[in-house]
């Protein structure tokens, strides 16, 4: 399996969930397990280039797979703009969510880049967010898709 | 909430997939795993093998013919709901695939997946009967075709054999600029619906209704088509009081009661959303004839 | 000088790491040699425990122990958990072992113990744990509970009322007998939860070299449960650390000190191995303590101008099968009642029932959303009757800003009378309608009826006790690299509580807020602490901060006086350095004064010079500091489904001074969020076997992206006289009035029908229930027929 660009090869049980391979077997802890049925979204990574719930695939389905998980976003270290978005309208309080929310927002801005808010809030209702109340992550959101349509510009 | 321990067996064609479900004792078919994972981590269900079918493929891809829509039963939802064939022969069904899920399990979700599962409450269970789908399945022993409305047998029970395997699903399609409409109320978007009602028409000359089909999901342990209020209709002029007519039917409905809501409410929500779906497919499809 | 950071919108520093995938949660925590546990819990409601056999368990490959009540210390197999805050109001004591010894009265109660090398062989042992109940009958409703003859939730306990207490001042009974308008609600609020999006979780590990015992737990309060701790296995508190990292929400169920915190750290003892505990989302809809169920049977006397004489009614909460935070919530909810109103004569009848379900312990809101939603609901009620425009009913009965501070004529549990510190009550109802165009509203109505849509709007009033003691610590000392480190009891679970700390430290000690370094939830950071409960912290250690920060600066200036040969008049502090004013301005970085602070080996001290540039405040309110606000809700119904959706949310909020308006705002939306759930979709539910029946994210529904609207938010700002910063709490008010704003809104949109709403969550079944028996249907099949 490649994860973030990088090969990973390990021995595991069959039964081991997408999500704890990743989180407990090479330590990318970034995506979070909040309800291990499929609802919450808070473990969302994209499965060859799609979003995917690791609650809901076992890692040996995606032997072969190309991973991406919110570790890969900063890179070099330097919030993307989805990310820097999130920060600037505080879009994130726990951040227990947030990398599920940054995978699914990531897959959207890709696909569409001109969202308007009932299309963000309807993709965003496969993660659940408790602290924020949603508002300013689609604020964030919208705001991204703004700076990148900019970036592309430029 | 972790699985139980299994064997996990990734065939990588569909003989080898169907010796494989002949040969194993309680074994399961692995497809996008939206929900069978999901209980497998409640331990409601513990399977000793899982045969996952995603490397198999010859079980996707959706392709048209004499009239007739073939999909591969290892089609993503998300590819459904992307493909302009279904946007263009099967209205109804692009308008019910929005409504399944969330885009994270569509990405994932296998129309196979979904039919076999059967949940009552679902969408693509209740656009195959309503389209009069055929469903094919297969084992060592053969293969059979079966229509939707006796594939989906009971709550979460299908009409197939453990050793069988759905291969593919077949939606005839209905005559180019046919009336649908497509209704549910869930509690939340993406929530299985509390009830649903999905709607085609045909009309002819003088907006009679020449053919009709009208389905609920939520109200039974099965998707059920409305015969009663399809029976109403067909030959009548439609107008508004068809339609009501139409819905009224619903009253013989004797919907179960769950945690979700009870049979009372259920029932009216039939009614509502059969005429609302009713009302579109006959907008939908009087603007087309009158064009 | 720098630029202040109090009131300023800054930036969290908590979020690159947290956006970078790089926070810390406790299963995050890498441990080598780490074992899982497992818990193997009761699935009756009311049972005894006759035996429990582990030998399948134990012979599972992989297992290393199976625990039970026999194998903990001593403490832990005689004496149950302790109380948080014992009261002597209550009448059951009564708190669970921390593995069942004997009788267990909820489902999901900890019986035992599997510790494994993985979680999920930890699950399949503990399936093979074979317990051997004797079934109880289980009392499940609160009402049934308290009925003569119901099965007691307790075996040994003669009934199931835990506490009956009365709440009242003034003539109650004269003000009813000659008011000429009574009105009487029924209301029930159900269960919900706080349902924080990371489950509990604990990992314990003990350094035999040092003796240390070291807990990560995912708490509000790890000082707390370090006491509780040390108190069970019979440690000292010395060599307990308990650690709070990252945090995935917390709402009130993460500041209760939990049976599986002190099992694992007994584990870890005993087998000298690191040892993990995370809740699945399942134990945490069985075994997180969870709150709101509460009938309401009151009662308002008005005159005929609708101003208030009296209420009175009884209350009755439903503690569950244990009350290990006292009875604060159906107290606190009866002393927030009255809220922004004059209630010249008040009584209420508190009554708590035990059942057998999962205990109810402060959620968002702890109490005060039931109590404003009752209060609220009577004042709409008695407009409605009286003809009076909702709004202005209230105003004629505010609290004016003049009566500040106002003794509301209740005592607060601490003993103390009931005071409101200060607040404006007229100025955030009338900010909220403002923004609400509330003037404009009823046109719109008629608009949206004559298109046979169904809109209303709704109004919600609260005043909320923030900021409560008895303390919280904050210690502020430069380091000799010029950075500033604050150390904290606070703890965070998304409350931005390090931003907020450094912007206070550093307008107080005088250095940039990026060289501000804040440390939190970690009994090694600080000796004493209390932690995030009750809206507090912005208050408790907000206030700390400050003073410590202050004495800091003091000391700053004080030795670059003497290390400056100037007065200490003459130093200005600020951007991380102390600057003469006079001669050619020589300036003092602050990692020059760290060092200079330490002095010199084997020479004295400067008379006067403290060792280091360091203090710790610990300020402790003298009472709690009021916040209020006005939520305006506008709705639409779909009267054939019964569904509701929020088309406008205008929110006043008074929080005192803002630290952070970034920060509040998010708080206020979030806790709308909550109340938009409990408002419409929470609804933890039981059979009437106490078998919990909505324990998945697909049965309890908690709101989605879609089903809650953007917030316009306005803040008045009425500083709290209590405390240096005039702040007050902001972690609750957007939850408070909530349900009582869309039910308003949802009834005024059904006017049409005259339907009336009691009832949270107000479910679509619900809806149309009551249209239907109201005849709405007919009715709206004749408008549609004159309309064709
Ligand atoms: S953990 Fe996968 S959806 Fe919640
Ligand atoms: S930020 Fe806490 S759950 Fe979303």
């Amino acid at each position: 399996m490649r994860v973030n660009g990088v090969h990973y090869e390990r021995e595991i049980e069959p039964r081991m969930t997408l999500g704890d391979f990743l989180r407990h077997e090479i330590g990318l802890t970034g995506t979070h397990l909040g309800c291990e049925h499929g609802v919450c979204g808070a473990c969302t990574v994209l499965i060859d280039g799609r979003t995917g719930r690791s609650c809901l695939a076992f890692a040996m389905q995606e032997d072969g797979s190309e991973i991406t998980t919110v570790e890969s976003l900063a890179q070099g270290g330097e919030l993307n703009i989805l990310q820097q978005a999130f920060q600037d309208h505080h879009a994130l309080q726990c951040g227990f969510c947030t990398p599920g929310m940054l995978m699914t927002l990531t897959e959207l801005l890709r696909d569409n880049q001109n969202p308007n808010e009932t299309e963000v809030r309807e993709t965003l209702t496969g993660n659940l967010c408790r602290c924020t109340g949603y508002a300013a992550i689609v604020e964030a959101a919208l705001d991204a898709a703004q700076r990148l349509a900019a970036a592309r510009e430029a | 909430m972790k699985p139980a321990p299994f064997d996990y067996h990734r065939p990588i064609s569909l003989d080898e997939a169907l010796d494989l479900l002949s040969n194993l004792e309680n074994a399961k078919i692995l497809a996008g795993g939206q929900s069978l994972i999901a209980m497998m981590n409640f331990r409601f269900v513990q399977p000793d093998h899982l045969v996952d079918l995603a490397r198999i493929p010859e079980l996707t891809g959706i392709e048209e013919r004499d009239g007739v829509i073939r999909i591969g039963a290892m089609t993503r939802q998300r590819d459904l709901e992307f493909s302009d064939v279904i946007a263009q022969r099967l209205p109804l069904v692009k308008a019910g695939l929005a409504h399944v899920g969330h885009r994270q399990t569509r990405n994932r979700g296998t129309i196979g997946g979904s039919l076999s599962h059967a949940d009552p409450s679902a969408e693509l269970p209740m656009l195959a009967l309503a389209q009069d789908a055929t469903i094919e399945v297969r084992s060592t022993r053969g293969a059979r075709r079966l229509p939707a409305r006796e594939f989906l047998r009971g709550y979460l029970d299908v009409a197939i054999e453990l050793d069988e395997i759905v291969t593919a699903v077949e939606f005839p399609c209905w005559r180019a600029g046919h009336g649908w409409g497509f209704h549910e109320f869930a509690r939340r978007h993406g929530d299985f619906a509390i009830a649903g009602a999905a709607a085609l028409l045909e009309l002819g000359e003088d907006q009679t209704v020449e053919r009709v089909s009208i389905t609920l999901n939520g109200v039974d342990v099965t998707p059920v088509r409305l015969t009663s209020a399809e029976d109403v209709m067909r030959g009548r002029r439609l107008d508004a009081e068809l339609i009501c007519a139409a819905a009224a039917e619903t009253r013989h409905l004797e919907p179960l009661e769950d945690a979700h809501a009870g049979a009372v409410y259920r029932r009216h929500l039939a009614k509502m959303l059969t005429q609302r779906a009713l009302g579109d497919a006959a907008k939908a499809g009087a603007l087309i004839a009158s064009v | 000088m720098g630029v202040k950071q109090f009131g300023a919108r800054v930036k969290r520093v908590e979020d690159p790491a947290l956006l970078k995938g790089q926070g810390r949660f406790v299963d995050d925590v890498k441990m080598p040699g780490v074992l899982h546990a497992c818990f193997v819990r009761t699935p009756f409601a009311h049972a005894f425990v006759r035996n429990i056999d582990s030998t399948a368990a134990l012979q599972l490959e992989g297992v290393v122990a199976v625990f039970t009540a026999a194998d903990m210390p001593q403490r832990m197999r005689d004496e149950r958990m302790p109380m948080l805050v014992p009261n002597a109001a209550i009448a059951a004591l009564r708190t669970q072992h921390a593995l069942a010894t004997h009788e267990i009265c909820y489902a999901g109660q900890t019986v035992a113990v599997v510790i494994a090398q993985s979680r999920y062989i930890a699950e399949d042992a503990a399936a093979l744990v074979d317990v051997d109940y004797e079934t109880l009958p289980a009392i499940s409703d609160l009402r049934s509970a308290v009925a003569p003859g119901a099965a007691v939730a307790h075996s040994d306990l003669p009934d199931n009322i835990a506490s009956s207490f009365k709440m009242e001042y003034g003539d109650v009974d004269a003000a009813f007998a000659s008011a000429p308008h009574v009105f009487e609600e029924k209301l029930w609020q159900h269960r919900g939860g706080g349902m924080a999006m990371e489950t509990r979780a604990v990992l314990a590990t003990h350094d035999p070299a040092t003796d240390m015992l070291t807990v990560w737990t995912g708490s509000q309060t790890p000082h707390i449960g370090r006491r509780m701790m040390a108190d069970m296995l019979d440690r000292s508190v010395e060599s307990i650390r308990c650690i709070a990292p990252d945090v995935g929400g917390g709402f009130g169920p993460k500041a209760i000190f939990y049976a599986e915190e002190p099992v694992i750290a007994a584990c870890a003892l005993k087998l000298g191995r690191p040892v993990k505990w995370v809740e699945d989302r399942r134990e945490h809809f069985m075994c997180a303590t969870q709150e709101r169920d509460q009938y309401w049977d009151v009662a308002l006397a008005v005159d005929a101008q609708g101003r208030i004489q009296g209420v009175r009614g009884a209350l009755l909460h439903d503690t569950g099968a244990f009350v290990p935070w006292g009875i604060i919530m159906p107290y606190i909810a009866a002393a927030t009642m009255p809220g922004p109103y004059v209630v010249p004569s008040y009584r209420l009848d508190v009554r708590v029932a035990l059942t057998n379900k999962v205990a109810t312990t402060p959620v968002r809101g702890a109490g005060r959303p039931q109590a404003v939603f009752a209060m609220e609901r009577l004042m709409d009620r008695a407009a409605r009757e009286l003809g009076i425009d909702p709004a202005e009913i209230r105003r004629r009965n505010f609290v004016q800003p003049e009566q500040m501070p106002y003794s509301v004529g209740l005592m607060f549990r601490d003993g103390k009378p009931l005071i409101y510190d200060s607040g404006d009550y007229p100025k955030g109802q009338s900010e909220a309608l403002r923004i609400a165009d509330y003037e404009g509203f009823r046109a719109r109505q008629s608009a949206a009826l004559a298109q046979g849509r169904y809109i209303g709007i709704g109004i919600g009033n609260y005043v909320e006790g923030t900021g409560l003691g008895p303390f919280e610590g904050v210690t502020v000392r430069v380091l000799q690299n010029g950075k500033v480190a604050v150390a904290t009891g606070a703890t965070q679970q998304g409350q931005g509580t390090r931003t907020t700390l450094a912007q206070i430290v550093a307008d107080s000690v005088g250095c940039r807020f990026e060289d501000v370094v804040v440390t939190v939830g970690d009994t090694a950071a600080i000796a004493n602490g209390v932690g995030a409960f009750a809206s507090r912290q912005a208050v408790n250690a907000g206030n700390s901060a400050t003073l410590a920060g202050t004495a800091v600066q003091a000391q700053i200036v004080q030795l670059a006086a003497q290390t400056l040969g100037v007065a200490p008049e003459d130093i200005d502090v600020a951007d991380g350095q102390a600057m003469a004013r006079t001669g050619n301005k020589p300036v003092l970085t602050f990692g020059e004064l760290a060092r200079l602070s330490q002095g010199m080996p084997g020479f004295s001290m400067q008379p006067g010079q403290t060792a280091g540039l360091e203090n710790t405040a610990y300020f402790t309110p003298p009472q709690a500091a009021y916040c209020s606000g006005t939520h305006v809700v506008e709705v639409e119904v779909d009267p054939e489904t019964g569904g509701v959706k929020i088309l406008r949310y205008s929110v006043a909020h008074d929080a005192g001074n803002i630290i952070n308006p970034l920060i509040v705002d998010g708080q206020v939306q979030g806790g709308v969020a909550h109340g938009v759930g409990n408002a419409l979709f929470e609804w933890m539910k039981y059979d009437e076997q106490g078998q919990p029946l909505t324990t998945s994210f697909a049965d309890y529904l908690i709101p989605m992206a879609t089903d809650v609207p953007t917030c316009e938010i306005a803040h008045v700002e009425t500083p709290s006289p209590l405390n240096p910063l005039g702040v007050k709490g902001a972690g609750e008010g957007g939850t408070i009035p909530a349900p009582a704003a869309i039910l308003a809104a949802v009834e005024d949109a059904l006017r049409p029908f005259d339907v009336h709403v009691t009832e949270t969550p107000l479910t679509p079944e619900r809806i149309v229930e009551l249209l239907e028996a109201a005849g709405a249907y007919e009715q709206i099949n004749s408008q549609i027929e004159e309309r064709a």
